[in-house]
């Protein structure tokens, strides 16, 4: 147990940070992080989601027959995800406004369906949960990322505080869609480029 | 076991290839610099009506293009193949299609994207689906859309542009013929620049605002010509787009049918640029002949209607980039006949 805990905890960080290791969860990655706010707002919601659904779903895992699992654990990140759009709506409200349909579309979020396939149905619940909050923290962190990358390039500002000067001409191609796909490739790329460089071992899935 | 006589050959690496074994005295480079030579008096003449702004843009395009695509074949571990020209042809044409009073900043940024993303990250020349120089331009477009539609300068008139630089004027500003039919309306276009076959005439030689080298009709068409004289483009593509985007124009362009301008339609814009060195670009078109006429009227028949209902004045940037990834679908359908036919007899 203690010689996976620390692994497990890290591994979301680098190994396996979603989206750019584990090659999942894309749609919301190209959709709403036009601006860091949306970015972190995203990332946090759905490392809620994984964290408890991962926890929820190890503790019941032997209990749920293997034959109708999928549909099992999709009423139960369904649960997760109506209760995180009920508070984002009552707390954070201009922010839900932003994310719209992004919200609910966390239920059929392949990270949070990965995470209790790969994971959480094998393995006891701390450690899933363990699982499920490094992972989660990795696509916030990631998300931030990319947010912020078009946000400061795209619009000049960070978090909504401009960074320029007046003379700095926005690109506005890094808030369409073509320059998500851009940003994300390339921070791909440059991911692969420093793990190739340390002669690291890639971890699929 | 190995065979005896490959150890009595010499040692060398045999390429095989697949047929036609015809030699040419044709190669890439030859092509590519026939070209850039082809588009160097519309160059030299922007110089007259712009002013040397156009020739440091195009300039910086080029060394820029160059040294991406060696960056580039450095950092992919191709070989290095900065002198056959199609680097220096890319920064040309880019720098032809972005408007002479931008700063020079753009063009290296377009360079990043059209050697890089759009020509070796697909491959590298021969694999790319998209033409590299309209793609730095679609992305200078999306990324900075005001400097890109408004950094048009008024053409100087005569050799006046000798005084014009004493002057210490930097630039006059202005906007594009095909700007102000869209946005103001044709008594607006009439006012601006008259009406008439001296309209024709003056927009044919070059004297208009507009993108770097797509101005001038005359010496680009001469290019153009040079290249079909050499063999080196046929006459379909160029033909089948300009002669689409006439008829359409007539067609759809004016208040009721049969109304529009089908002369003004392709002496405004990027239209005959566009048509000679932009559409025929061996890669990313088709490459048979009828692949190619059909090619042509899509091109013609998009740029059209960008023209008319689209949100942008010219259209033929998108219209390429667009028919691009379909050339080879079209090329599918006009496969040539086989001599001979399966055994059996064709069924």
């Amino acid at each position: 147990m203690a010689q996976k805990f620390l692994p497990t905890l890290t591994a979301g960080l680098w190994k396996r940070i979603p989206p750019f290791r584990l090659v999942l969860g894309l749609c919301p990655s190209l959709a709403v992080t036009m601006s860091a706010e949306n970015g972190l707002g995203m990332g946090v919601a759905t490392g809620f989601v994984v964290m408890l659904s991962s926890g929820a779903i190890s503790s019941m895992r032997n209990i749920i027959p293997a034959k109708v699992r999928i549909a099992s654990y999709i009423v139960i990140i369904a649960t997760l995800v109506s209760i995180v759009e009920i508070l984002m709506k009552a707390y954070f409200f201009p922010l839900s406004e932003q994310l719209g349909i992004y919200i609910p579309l966390i239920v059929v979020n392949c990270i949070v369906l990965g995470r209790a396939e790969g994971f959480a149905s094998k393995n006891p619940p701390f450690i899933s949960m363990v699982d499920g909050l490094s992972v989660g923290t990795g696509y916030a962190i990631s998300l931030t990322l990319i947010g912020s990358i078009r946000e400061i390039l795209g619009a000049g500002t960070w978090f909504g505080m401009p960074v320029f000067g007046e003379w700095f001409e926005p690109m506005s191609f890094l808030v369409t869609a073509p320059g998500a796909f851009v940003t994300i490739g390339t921070l791909l790329a440059l991911q692969n480029l420093f793990s190739r460089w340390r002669g690291e071992k890639f971890i699929q899935g | 076991m190995q065979a005896p006589e490959s150890q009595s050959l010499p040692h060398r690496d045999w390429i095989v290839s697949v047929s036609p074994h015809v030699k040419s005295n044709e190669t890439v480079a030859k092509i590519m610099w026939t070209v850039v030579a082809c588009l160097m008096p519309p160059l030299f003449l922007s110089v007259f009506i712009f002013g040397v702004q156009t020739l440091i843009i195009t300039a910086v395009s080029v060394i820029s293009c160059v040294a991406v695509e060696y960056v580039s074949q450095k950092a992919l571990k191709r070989p290095v193949s900065i002198m056959d020209g199609s680097a220096v042809l890319t920064g040309v044409l880019m720098a032809f299609v972005i408007p002479p009073g931008v700063s020079i900043f753009l063009p290296v940024l377009g360079a990043v994207m059209a050697i890089y993303i759009a020509k070796h990250l697909f491959g590298g020349l021969g694999f790319n689906i998209f033409n590299p120089a309209l793609m730095g331009r679609a992305f200078l477009l999306a990324t900075f859309p005001v400097a890109m539609t408004s950094a048009w300068l008024a053409p100087v008139d005569g050799f006046a542009i000798f005084s014009y630089f004493a002057s210490g004027v930097d630039a006059v500003s202005t906007a594009t013929p095909l700007a102000v039919m869209k946005e103001q309306g044709m008594a607006k276009f009439v006012e601006m620049f008259g009406s008439g076959t001296s309209l024709y005439t003056s927009f044919f030689l070059g004297w208009r605002p507009g993108c770097i080298g797509e101005t001038s009709g005359l010496l680009l068409v001469l290019g153009g010509a040079f290249l079909i004289y050499k063999k080196y483009i046929t006459y379909h593509i160029p033909v089948s787009v300009l002669g689409s985007i006439a008829v359409f124009t007539w067609i759809f362009g004016g208040e009721g049918w049969f109304g529009g301008d089908p002369i003004l339609a392709v002496v405004t814009g990027g239209a005959i640029l566009g048509a000679f060195f932009m559409a025929t670009d061996y890669v990313t078109g088709p490459s048979t002949k009828t692949g190619q006429v059909v090619y042509g009227i899509g091109i013609g028949a998009l740029t059209v209607i960008i023209r008319l209902k689209g949100g942008y004045p010219e259209g033929i940037c998108y219209a390429i980039l667009l028919m691009n990834p379909l050339s080879s679908v079209i090329d599918g359908f006009f496969k040539p006949k086989r001599f001979a036919g399966p055994v059996g007899g064709a069924k």
